[in-house]
């Protein structure tokens, strides 16, 4: 399948209901399938008006407690961030996949990896965080729809799929696990209807006095504290004497796996560290994969934005070095491997 | 090969790798081929892509301008009623589906001008997501019909699985082709198999894999 296509069909498994979308090269496969399929599983399509108009009605959507997505690349996913913050503020879970493209401005449609941290730090205004999983694959697409799916349920906060365009735009074998969407009432919160029986639910994120607007984001926190604890998530490949440790994530990590395996052909010991959840960043497990590596270099389709947190989650402890392509240019296996040898003869 | 071949498909179903296979295999004989990547869907994995190696083999490239740039205007600046005058055949590799199609529509008169010398060849994937049983893969190939307005004349069983196609894959696939040769009324030409595969025999094809991710090529 191709990527695009896999990660609607995984959506619909996983029992979403809603998807409001507006297209943009190139996740538009992503909204076509969806237009194809949905209203045949008994779901709703619709093409918005615009990003900001989907990222809205995927609110409204989501409060109904039914599982909901929209999907863009970069520049729309910027038009997006103020109905991201409103869903984070007003704890309604939901998934937003970025199907990443060259920025900024209108940049251009090849991949890219420079909304590292606009998902990660900043995806609009106020005190907030957003699940994101970084998938290496088309089967890793589906595999992790489900999971950001429940997750986000679990914890109530929206979730993002951080791709880019060259994972969404290829074609992989993929198989569809038996998905069983983790069923979570949402009875106490859901704007369902009362039917007089019961008291109003309110969704909502604006809060008239300061102080209950803390403690309402000081909760969000410590639900935060417990994803941090519980959901991180990372690839550890040829890292238990890895002298040379490669930080990559997404499609970037296949090219570096290939650069990785040619260095070992040559007797250099290197390794990768992937991880899959970049918020929350599986900082534990870093630490494990680099725990006999000398340097570390991360590798990225951007200029250097991940490195912060590779650095931040060793503590500086080790020297960490930088490779980037960006504006759409996809770094090649032979430009990281001699990245790695320049790396690995200095270590000598 | 004819004077003018056309290869339609589901985007993904392999007709970009088959089209590189056919182009090298006639210029390999020594007759003059022009692709045409008449591509306005897809921005990746196209035609286009070969540029060099189709130079290294002599073959012509003609491409949307802006293919494999940044930005995404689906022009065509080439005319394929000037370029079938020209000496040698023409193959043009066209976008996916019915909407790749719809842009082959244009020159629908200058194609039928030519009569018989046309193949239009609809390429199969069984192992593809939406054109995994016959009646998916013959409403698509009725639906690039509409969108071109131009009749098949023949099927590709090109069914696949990346690197993960086996010759099992492959055997596996010809009853699926066969139903849909039947339904469809038209020959199927040729199973493509990996070279690698050493697959051969009555109706197999072996061919190149060009099209892979960077990773799957050598370092």
């Amino acid at each position: 399948m191709k990527g695009n296509e896999a990660l609607a069909e995984a959506a619909i498994r996983a029992g979403c209901k809603c998807f409001f979308g507006y297209p943009i090269t190139p996740q538009t496969e992503l909204a076509a399938y969806m237009a194809k399929r949905m209203n045949k599983e008994g779901g709703v399509f619709l093409q918005a008006e615009s990003e900001i108009a989907a990222i809205n009605m995927v609110l409204g959507a989501a409060s109904t407690g039914v599982r909901a997505m929209t999907s863009s690349s970069s520049p729309g996913i910027s038009l997006k961030s103020e109905g991201i913050s409103y869903m984070a503020g007003s704890d309604v879970p939901a998934v937003i996949i970025n199907v990443q493209r060259g920025g900024p401005g209108l940049g251009g449609i090849q991949p890219s990896q420079a909304d590292y941290w606009q998902a990660t730090k900043a995806n609009g205004h106020g005190d907030f965080q957003l699940l994101v999983y970084a998938p290496c694959s088309v089967q890793e697409m589906v595999d992790m729809v489900v999971k950001a799916f429940d997750t986000a349920d679990k914890y109530r906060v929206p979730a993002m799929i951080l791709a880019d365009g060259l994972l969404g735009q290829m074609m992989e074998p993929v198989s569809f696990p038996e998905i069983n969407p983790n069923a979570v009432d949402k009875s106490s919160w859901a704007t369902t209807g009362h039917g007089n029986k019961r008291a109003h639910n309110i969704v909502n994120s604006l809060y008239i006095n300061a102080t209950d607007l803390e403690d309402v984001v000081r909760e969000r926190y410590e639900r935060y504290a417990k994803i941090e604890a519980n959901e991180t998530d990372a690839e550890l490949y040829q890292t238990e004497d890895a002298d040379v440790l490669v930080c990559a994530y997404g499609a970037t990590a296949r090219v570096v796996k290939s650069a990785v395996n040619a260095a070992r052909a040559e007797g250099i010991k290197a390794g990768m560290f992937r991880p899959k959840t970049l918020w929350p960043f599986p900082k534990k497990e870093l630490n494990e994969a680099a725990k006999n590596a000398s340097k570390l270099l991360c590798v990225e389709m951007s200029m250097g934005q991940m490195v912060d947190d590779i650095k931040l989650a060793i503590n500086c402890s080790k020297p960490v070095s930088f490779f980037g392509r960006t504006g759409g240019v996809i770094p090649t296996p032979a430009e990281v491997l001699s990245e790695i040898k320049t790396l690995a003869a200095q270590a000598e | 090969m004819k004077k003018i071949t056309i290869i339609t498909g589901h985007y993904g179903t392999g007709k970009t790798n088959f089209s590189v296979n056919l182009a090298l295999n006639e210029a390999k004989k020594g007759i003059p081929v022009t692709v045409v990547d008449l591509d306005l869907v897809n921005p990746y994995f196209r035609t286009a892509d070969f540029k060099e190696l189709f130079a290294d083999h002599g073959v012509t490239l003609i491409a949307p301008e802006y293919a494999n740039s940044n930005v995404d205007l689906p022009t065509v600046s080439f005319d394929i009623e000037e370029l079938a005058q020209q000496e040698g055949c023409l193959l043009i590799d066209v976008g996916g589906d019915d909407a790749g199609a719809t842009a082959l529509g244009r020159y629908a008169d200058a194609i039928m001008a030519h009569g018989d010398e046309v193949d239009m060849l609809y390429v199969l994937n069984c192992y593809r997501y939406l054109t995994r049983t016959p009646e998916e893969a013959l409403t698509l190939m009725q639906e690039i019909e509409t969108a071109s307005r131009l009749r098949h004349t023949g099927l590709v069983n090109n069914s696949n699985l990346g690197c993960e196609t086996t010759a099992e894959l492959i055997t596996n696939s010809l009853p699926f082709a066969e139903e849909i040769a039947k339904q469809a009324g038209l020959p199927l030409l040729f199973t493509t198999a990996d070279k690698q595969l050493n697959l051969s025999g009555d109706g197999f094809l072996p061919i190149d894999v060009f099209v892979k991710p960077l990773w799957e090529q050598t370092v």
